[in-house]
């Protein structure tokens, strides 16, 4: 196959194949600029919350009177560790992909010089631990004396146990355990690192810092009451929030179920992740619409050529091309002008990636995009013209002798 | 010679149908998917108070040392502390002025054994209603006297009204918060100002409305449930009362450039008495925020709408690069025509001209297709589960933007294609043939 030819006839269309070679650059700019997004997202909603999430439930409740609380934990406890199916009920500030109950900026000097990011800290009474399913890499379990009076939202002084993650963002390859931070004046002490404990609700910087929780043991009482866990049976979770609530509603009649974080786990998680499913379908039919777009002007300027070139097709035939080498010549064809319209893409495509990492938290684009957009568009290109090129290979012989 | 031009463009297009429908294929859809967008857009960027937007301001003061010790987040100091609020209240230097909050608190009807309904909505101070123009069905809100004597006392929106009370309105009843009888004196009609600019609008603007409006003093003297962020700086803990808590909303109303120069002196005189206090670290630079401004400030249109924007956009841009292929290869493949038609005396302006009219042709029924698939994908917004999905329909100047959108974009993708066709010379073509 003679690739000179080509260029000349290329030549002669000098506009058409740029616009085409055009087109093909915008859509592979959009492309690998949108399956990147895809990507992130999914790889958003598969983050690991570190907690056991299929045998959690919550259960908050608003509107009773603060005086009252520690009155209504040893009612709630009690009575909702009643309901068959629930293996235990404890008492938290917040669940994973719940609202956010303690968040707070922290510093590893006390002075608060040295600002070190913002955390969300996870309070929980002595059983929490166990009943989360949260996994310790270092360090030791919680004891009971680890947990202590609250007279705000952390103890004053505190034994934590903070994620791997966040450990590795405070004190990069060091030893973390027995490590000190500080938020205002409230101090804590690392006890032991966690595999992941995904914050309640994402993070100020981005998905990067979804895991910088710190689990504080604490005692159950004015400072922490009305959200519980149970850790049910999975199969019997949605009869055990039902029983839960007309359990609250006799002895609590004060007190409201807010319903919207009153849930399973399982259910407070995909709720979390909808708008990032949402996001990840737009962009899927984004992608498919434009590549139906590239498609129909590929399919749109070789019909075209091959109309125009019907006589001089019919000469080639006439001196004994193959039926084949006419295919092959709009597909060089093809091939060449794609090539081209991907060179220009892929500046683009990191152009348009920069403008993204300016104005939303996105990482750089991964290099091998590039290949996998550029093989789409290669696929889509040659599907495209398959079409056109046939019916030319299918131009006899016998048109060469006739004028127009 | 206009209608002329419209039968010859008619006859070309029905000549190559398949060309003729991806042509229309290709502008619908990429004035479909971007008309989706920027009606969302539109929509979510526009104006929750047009009468009254252009005098409401909010003044923003930040008492954080720099920079925010606790958090990231610059919008971690948008709201006010307590006592600078209820400073700037009391000095009363704008015609009105409102201190607000979100609220969220479970109210019980006079009906015995009813289940308490846990409502959200906000505490505010008297002027509110007058300052946003709140519409009441019946009654009306409070006076400062209120507010000073910490009355007890509740407007609450018809909805509630309606659960509570039935169709009339319930003035002069009570209804139990916490321990306490408030009563009702007021009842508002429908109003739902979308965004929800006088919220605390971080994250979610979109599909709230409130249920009930409280005073402000009275809340903080009852302590009731308050919702927002509390953003709080150095030692001391959270407590809503201090000078170090950042939670509340505040907005005036100043009617002429006098008054808003005039306030901001005094905001900038504030700021440097409460710097003799000890306080305000920063040097004076408030700021005072129209409404349009400040909702541009909080970015109250989403990342991920702005995204898709961008996107839709990318994508029509995609659809007109296609669309000036086509019609180049559409009108060069009628050179022979062309050079007849100047052969016969046809100018080029008038061979531009017929060529225009056929892209605007394409252009409209385009047009007609991106609307449809416009609608279809405004419908499919509305299902989505965010605030501002319902929101998501077309009014009179969006539609006639798809039109102008699909019209403008297919002329100008028809000029290059146009231009070259007018520059064939007649004799050549006439004798290749």
């Amino acid at each position: 196959m003679q690739i000179q030819p080509i260029f000349a006839a290329l030549r002669k269309h000098r506009l058409a194949t740029l616009l085409l070679a055009l087109e093909i650059a915008l859509a592979c700019a959009v492309l690998c600029n949108a399956c990147f997004l895809i990507i992130s997202r999914v790889q958003h909603t598969h983050v690991d919350s570190g907690v056991d999430e299929s045998a959690l439930a919550a259960v908050k409740l608003t509107g009773y009177d603060p005086a009252s609380s520690v009155d209504l934990n040893a009612r709630v406890l009690s009575r909702l560790a009643k309901i068959p199916g629930v293996q235990s009920v404890n008492v938290i500030n917040a669940v994973p992909f719940g609202d956010h109950a303690g968040t707070a900026g922290i510093s590893t000097d006390a002075a608060g010089k040295h600002f070190a990011g913002v955390v969300d800290f996870y309070v929980g009474n002595p059983g929490s631990f166990k009943a989360l399913g949260l996994q310790l890499v270092a360090g030791s379990m919680p004891q009971a004396s680890d947990a202590q009076p609250l007279d705000s939202f952390v103890p004053k002084n505190a034994t934590v146990w903070v994620t791997r993650a966040l450990a590795e963002h405070l004190w990069p390859d060091t030893d973390p355990l027995g490590r000190e931070f500080w938020t205002d004046q409230f101090h804590f002490r690392v006890g032991g690192v966690l595999a992941h404990l995904a914050r309640p609700w994402g993070g100020e910087g981005g998905p990067s810092t979804i895991d910088w929780s710190v689990y504080v043991p604490a005692q159950a009482g004015r400072q922490l009451a009305g959200t519980y866990l149970l850790r049910v049976n999975p199969a019997e979770s949605p009869r055990v929030l039902r029983d839960a609530r007309a359990a609250i509603a006799t002895i609590a009649p004060d007190a409201v179920v807010d319903s919207k974080n009153s849930q399973t786990l399982g259910t407070l998680r995909e709720k979390y992740f909808r708008q990032d499913r949402l996001m990840a379908g737009i962009l899927l039919g984004v992608i498919c619409a434009l590549l139906l777009v590239t498609a129909l002007g590929i399919v749109g300027l070789a019909s075209f050529w091959v109309q125009q070139r019907r006589r001089q097709i019919g000469v080639r035939r006439a001196l004994g091309a193959t039926r084949s080498d006419i295919v092959a010549y709009f597909q060089t064809e093809n091939f060449l002008i794609v090539s081209g319209g991907i060179v220009l893409g892929m500046l683009l495509a990191f152009a348009i990636n920069l403008l993204l990492m300016q104005h939303y938290e996105l990482p750089r684009l991964p290099l091998y995009y590039l290949p996998i957009g550029a093989l789409s568009l290669y696929a889509i290109g040659q599907l495209a013209v398959l079409g056109p090129a046939l019916r030319a290979a299918a131009v006899p012989p016998v048109e060469a002798t006739r004028s127009v | 010679m206009f209608a002329y031009y419209l039968d010859l463009a008619l006859r070309s297009l029905r000549r190559n149908k398949v060309f003729t429908v991806l042509m229309v294929v290709c502008v619908g859809l990429g004035i479909g998917a971007s008309m989706t967008m920027i009606t969302v857009v539109h929509v979510m960027s526009d104006d929750p108070l047009p009468e009254r937007s252009g005098q409401l301001y909010y003044p923003h003061i930040d008492p954080w040392p720099a920079p925010h010790g606790r958090s990231t987040n610059p919008h971690a100091s948008d709201n006010l502390t307590l006592p600078d609020a209820m400073n700037l209240l009391r000095a009363g230097r704008a015609p009105g002025q409102a201190a607000m909050s979100g609220a969220a608190i479970s109210i019980h009807s006079e009906q015995p054994n009813a289940q308490p309904l846990l409502e959200t909505g906000h505490y505010v101070t008297a002027d509110f209603f007058s300052m946003f123009g709140v519409p009441f069905r019946a009654g009306g809100g409070w006076t400062h006297a209120d507010d000073e004597r910490h009355a007890r006392v509740i407007a609450l929106s018809s909805a509630l009204n309606r659960m509570l009370f039935g169709d009339s309105p319930g003035i002069g009843r009570t209804v139990r918060v916490g321990d306490e009888d408030f009563r009702v004196i007021g009842v508002l009609d429908d109003w739902h100002p979308q965004p929800m600019f006088y919220a605390d609008v971080n994250g979610r603007a979109f599909g709230r409305s409130d249920a009930f409006f409280l005073p402000l003093q009275t809340a903080l003297d009852l302590k009731l449930d308050f919702r927002g962020s509390l953003s709080c700086h150095g030692d001391g803990g959270d407590d809503r009362t201090t000078d170090r808590c950042t939670w509340l909303q505040f907005w005036v109303k100043l009617e002429n450039p006098k008054q808003v120069s005039a306030y901001m002196q005094f905001l900038a005189d504030y700021w440097r008495q409460q710097q003799a206090h000890g306080r305000f670290p920063q040097s004076v630079d408030p700021k005072l925020y129209r409404l349009m401004d400040w909702l541009a400030y909080k970015n109250v249109v989403p990342g991920d709408v702005r995204l898709q924007l961008w996107l839709a956009l990318g994508f029509l841009g995609v659809c007109m690069v296609d669309i000036v292929g086509l019609l180049l290869a559409k009108f060069l493949r009628r050179s022979n025509e062309i050079s007849v038609r100047r052969a016969l005396g046809a100018r080029r302006g008038q061979v531009f001209l017929q060529f225009g009219i056929e892209s605007a042709v394409i252009g409209v029924l385009g047009g007609v297709l991106g609307l449809a698939i416009a609608e279809l994908g405004l419908w499919s917004v509305r299902q989505r589960p965010d605030g501002y999905a319902q929101l998501a329909s077309m009014d009179v100047s969006m539609l006639m933007g798809t039109f102008l959108l699909a019209i403008g974009g297919s002329v100008l993708a028809g000029l290059l294609p146009a231009w070259r066709a007018c520059r064939i010379a007649p004799a050549i073509q006439l004798k290749a043939h």
